[in-house]
């Protein structure tokens, strides 16, 4: 789950960490209360999901309330890269001695969060970490153990920190480390942490990132923060193919089907799974000269149902010719009904399943029903002695041969 | 080819005898042993819920919970029945 | 000696009345597997399939006279962590995780705990392990005929991030005339309990095994991982790569996610096209079809003589 700027802003105040006074408003008026209360200059930040808002004109300093209003007006209506703002923040523009980047964020191959701090902030820690790597202190952290200052510590002096600055660093780092744990952050970054002319730290910048598969325990900590559990927060607009098949998924528990199609824009409807099998798959068919329409996962024993919408959806996309029906060799998937599926949604379109189903290649459990369901009405199958390669192979062909 | 809204009972039929479909007790055991939902008690009666019918598992019980030639399942596809 | 399982290996099956489990234990047992006992706490005094269900892991150890060798657990993401500790601290040394959608603090959690006691797991989000012709622990090749269909005892060890995926390799090797030594479905997510690199001093040490078939996608580092571990210990073991969602290497599917959740593309280092250079820089070919990886075996070891 990403957050907006100001979401992480209130995850990080939660957790002890300084921020700004800053505003979040949802109108230029708002804004100038705001800019009004903060006293001094302020800056005007979109609050979009997405990245490049600088670039796009989705930052800007104002001296006056005024300004500030009348920035936050444009800034409200301004779409950057297909997203239009939740609302703006209003931030004191700081008066910065130095800026510093602190970060707790998964290391796959430890196993571990590890935490990551520099005394070269605001830009980007890949290239500090490259150019200058005694600015850069790391330490992983275990998943056991109580999590202890001593750590942030040592990061923080690795990177050649002393002095005042090395506790202050301390505090924030230890508790960025323990809200990353607390709240299965899979990204906890403040970019800059900066530390002002009064020598006080504060987090200029947030950059929280939830892992999905924990939302569901976090439902209290989110809706205090204001988040709607409802909303749906994709980088892109999800296509109707995709929230179709989405609510079919959801309407049935039996099995699992999943389709996207951004960036897809062929003519060949892929109706495959399962996971891996679906992305060796794609990668045959386009490999051999095809153009999916849409990438596919079927997973688990799905209903004749659920198989049947799935194929549905694909078939009614713009452009859609043919589909492919195709699975690594499955376990638990029942071939036959899968067939009883695909070949029912061509019947309800009014297609002729012979005709419309490029191949059908799915060996495994219950094979032989399937193909007897198949041959009945005339659906050209292999099995497992056809390649996953050589299947895909066969419907770039026939749908490429420029068949009826 | 004829557009059909929703096609049922295409892949599989079942016939349920005439001396069993008023029988109230094998209304409620079918009902009960089928996964997929294709039998109900209709007030005592067999019903057959015929959007249902293309779920079939072939899983047998329906068969077995009646008596011999009670119930039959018919594969549309290939011809052949699962009875006893 | 087949790698991870062997013929007397003994394990039970943790969450083994629910709906997954029973197939599962039915699938095992036919196979020959030696499952002797199941956990589902509340439910002590059943039976699924003749075996006996205990509360507690303590319980199942106490009939077994010691702790089983390994436990598959099939309990739902919010129970995971607590069943898989309670394997561990019983006693058990290997834990086949098939539940998916774990957070992904537990899994790291987890796996440390086993760390710490010097167990083993694989998964999660997986299919488990099978050593043809000796045992199979988890769903992986589905019923006993079509496991034994798919996996013939061979020479090839396989280890894949996609359950499915391993019963396509190993059908192919065993088409082939291969065979399969071990095959391992590693699991889908981010972090996992045995990597590459992990389990291969397992097959390193397994006699059976002269050659490894890798499936992977991109996402990750494990094949950074494999590369260094074979570079500083070296191995007698041909190793053939597969890679999936090459496609997810393109513009317009940057940042989408596919497939398991580990597969989110970070950057160009875990790029498709960065990891098949890395391996084939490595010497461990990369074969662009499924179907070529028995070919690519055979010249690997044809040219070992």
């Amino acid at each position: 789950m990403r957050f907006y700027e100001y979401e992480s802003r209130r995850i990080v105040e939660r957790a002890g960490i300084p921020v700004t006074k800053y505003g979040f408003c949802t109108s230029a008026e708002e804004a100038r209360k705001a800019a009004e209360e903060i006293g001094g200059s302020t800056v005007i930040k979109s609050q979009v999901l997405t990245g490049g808002r600088m670039k796009a004109g989705g930052v800007k300093f104002a001296d006056t309330p005024e300004e500030a209003e009348a920035h936050a007006a444009e800034i409200l209506e301004l779409e950057i890269s297909g997203h239009m703002p939740v609302g703006v923040l209003v931030d004191p523009k700081a008066e910065v001695e130095q800026e510093y980047y602190a970060a707790v964020l998964w290391d796959g191959r430890a196993k571990r969060p590890m935490m990551l701090f520099s005394d070269m902030g605001g830009i980007d820690i890949e290239q500090v970490a490259e150019e200058h790597p005694d600015h850069v202190g790391r330490r992983h952290l275990s998943n056991l153990h109580p999590i202890s200052g001593f750590e942030a510590k040592q990061a923080v002096a690795n990177c050649g920190m002393t002095g005042r600055e090395l506790g202050q660093a301390t505090r924030v780092l230890t508790a960025l480390a323990q809200l990353q744990r607390d709240n299965d952050m899979t990204l906890a970054e403040i970019n800059p942490l900066a530390r002002l002319a009064d020598g006080s730290f504060v987090a200029l910048d947030a950059h929280m990132e939830m892992e999905d598969e924990a939302v569901g325990r976090h439902k209290r900590m989110l809706q205090e923060i204001g988040v709607d559990l409802d909303e749906p927060r994709e980088l892109y607009e999800p296509s109707d193919f995709e929230r179709n098949v989405k609510a079919i998924d959801s309407a049935d528990h039996r099995g699992v089907i999943q389709g996207k199609d951004h960036g897809f824009t062929g003519n060949l409807g892929l109706v495959i799974g399962a996971g891996g099998g679906s992305l060796t798959l794609t990668d045959a068919v386009r490999s051999q000269g095809g153009q999916p329409a849409n990438y596919a996962e079927i997973g688990g024993n799905p209903s004749v149902t659920k198989s049947k919408g799935l194929a549905m959806e694909v078939l009614k996309k713009d452009g859609v010719e043919k589909i492919a029906v195709m699975m690594s060799i499955v376990s638990n998937t029942r071939v036959d009904i899968v067939a009883r599926g695909v070949i029912a949604a061509c019947l309800e379109l009014g297609k002729d399943p012979a005709e419309t189903i490029a191949i059908f290649r799915i060996p495994g459990a219950w094979e032989e029903e399937g193909y007897k369901i198949l041959d009945k009405y005339g659906v050209e199958y292999a099995d497992r002695g056809t390649s996953m390669w050589d299947a895909a192979g066969t419907a770039v062909e026939k749908i490429q041969g420029g068949a009826v | 080819m004829a557009q059909a809204e929703q096609l049922e009972g295409i892949f599989i039929d079942v016939d349920v005898s005439d001396e069993i479909v008023g029988d109230p007790e094998l209304a409620s055991k079918l009902e009960e042993v089928c996964p997929v939902d294709i039998y109900a008690n209709d007030d005592g009666k067999v019903a057959v819920v015929r959007e249902n019918l293309d779920e079939c598992v072939l899983c047998n019980l329906c068969v077995e919970a009646a008596p011999p030639g009670g119930v039959v399942v018919k594969k549309l596809y290939d011809g052949s029945a699962l009875r006893r | 000696m087949s790698v991870l399982l062997h013929e007397d290996f003994t394990f039970i099956v943790q969450g083994i009345t629910g709906r997954e489990a029973v197939n599962l234990t039915r699938e095992c047992l036919d196979y020959g597997s030696k499952i002797v006992g199941g956990v589902t706490p509340g439910r002590k005094g059943r039976e699924v399939h003749g075996v006996p269900v205990f509360d507690t892991v303590e319980q199942a150890v106490e009939h077994h006279g010691s702790p089983p060798d390994g436990a598959v657990a099939t309990v739902p993401p919010a129970f995971t962590k607590d069943a898989v500790f309670e394997a561990i601290e019983n006693g058990i040394k290997l834990i086949v995780i098939v539940t998916e959608r774990i957070p992904r603090r537990d899994v790291a959690e987890m796996v440390e705990l086993a760390s710490e006691r010097g167990a083993r797991i694989i998964g999660p989000n997986c299919l488990g392990v099978i050593a043809p012709g000796v045992a199979k622990m988890g769903g992986i090749g589905g019923p006993a005929k079509d496991a034994r269909k798919a996996y013939e005892p061979g020479r090839v060890g396989v280890m894949s991030r996609s359950g499915g995926m391993t019963t396509e390799i190993s059908s192919s090797l065993t088409a082939a005339g291969l065979g399969v030594s071990t095959a391992v479905s590693i699991g889908g997510d981010a972090i996992i309990g045995s990597t590459y690199a992990e389990l291969m001093p397992l097959f390193e040490a397994d006699e059976q095994t002269d050659a490894i078939v890798i499936y992977t996608e991109p996402g990750g580092r494990m094949e950074a991982e494999l590369v260094d571990w074979r570079e500083e210990n070296g191995s007698r073991l041909a190793i053939i790569a597969f890679m999936a969602g090459k496609f997810m290497d393109d513009e317009e599917m940057q940042g989408m996610s596919f497939g398991h959740a580990g597969t989110i593309v970070e950057g160009a280092e875990d790029s498709a096209t960065q990891k098949i250079a890395r391996l084939q820089e490595a010497g461990i070919p990369v074969v662009e079809r499924i179907d070529e990886i028995p070919g690519a075996v055979k010249d690997k070891l044809g040219a070992k003589v």
